[in-house]
């Protein structure tokens, strides 16, 4: 089972089932949640850090039409699959990631910081962020509702509380 | 079996046509990790003696991986040990990761054979003769 980047460039032009974007430096924890999302028909990306969470985030709602085009310039069959994808990045901007789904404690960056650096982006900060933790810290989890987190769940996810999540927050 | 919770149906509850073998695939991922954190607390408690933070802190991941797939028993231990680490008990927390390598060993044995078994049991319709040995 491979968690592929199936959300970004869009395969063709299949109506997009939201896309999910999960955040967890477990690998273990990584396949559960990518399983319990993909069985509920969702289009999932899984990371294994904040900080790459962030980069595709950019990745897909930062880069203007210009500064990929000249970014690519001189590949021209890269260029040809390159705007390709990222045109159709461009065309879903904003709403490519439907929901992020992060672990809390990651080394480096932590899902709270994580979630903290979203609501601070003009760009990012209506996607909504659910954290997800296998303590149950009442501070922690009212810290990070206070932030601006959809949700918080606690480990181990089972797949009615993506459910019921997914049903609340997505469209 | 004792050894496997609720969270273990779970993961096999997720298998379809598209992921046959998730349950597998997750529990291979689940060795591969554990195993290195066993060896990263072993260093740690030869390293770093008595430093309790830093055993407790390795052994709250490979409690959190346990808890993921429903290693109940070996999460267990994990909790014991973190225990003896809160209590600053150097000998306890020696003890107590012994038996979290013990579950964790007969974890192993007790996974692979299962999945063996239903890879001889095979899907259904196809096998036409009794398993080897």
């Amino acid at each position: 089972m491979a968690s592929s980047c199936m959300g970004i460039g869009g395969e063709g032009s299949a109506p997009a089932a939201p896309h999910v974007l999960a955040v967890d430096d477990s690998s273990v924890d990584r396949a559960v949640i990518t399983g319990i999302l993909r069985s509920s028909k969702f289009r999932v990306t899984a990371v294994d850090s904040a900080k790459r969470a962030l980069e595709l985030l950019g990745s897909v709602c930062g880069l203007t039409e210009p500064q990929i085009i000249s970014r690519f310039r001189n590949f021209r069959f890269l260029c040809c699959i390159a705007c390709a994808i990222t045109y159709s990045c461009i065309g879903l901007q904003g709403a490519n990631v439907s929901m992020i789904i992060t672990d809390y404690w990651m080394p480096d960056m932590t899902g709270y910081e994580l979630l903290k650096k979203v609501k601070e982006s003009s760009k990012l900060r209506e996607i909504p962020v659910v954290i997800m933790s296998s303590e149950n810290v009442p501070t922690r989890i009212n810290r990070c509702l206070e932030e601006g987190a959809e949700d918080f769940l606690l480990k181990p996810v089972r797949r009615s509380d993506v459910s019921r999540l997914c049903s609340r927050v997505l469209p | 079996m004792g050894y496997l919770d609720e969270q273990f149906c779970q993961i096999e509850d997720l298998q379809d046509e598209t992921s046959p073998n998730f349950a597998e695939e997750v529990v291979s991922l689940f060795f591969k990790d554990s195993v290195r954190l066993v060896t990263n607390i072993e260093q740690a408690m030869e390293k770093y003696p008595e430093d309790f933070n830093r055993w407790d802190a390795h052994m709250q991941q490979l409690k959190g991986s346990c808890y993921s797939i429903g290693a109940s028993k070996m999460n267990n231990e994990c909790t014991l040990f973190r225990n003896n680490c809160g209590q600053e008990n150097a000998e306890g927390c020696m003890r107590s990761f012994q038996k979290v390598k013990r579950e964790h060993a007969i974890l192993r044995q007790k996974l692979e054979s299962y999945f063996q078994l239903l890879r001889q049991a095979g899907p259904a319709g196809t096998a036409t003769r009794p398993a080897g040995k």
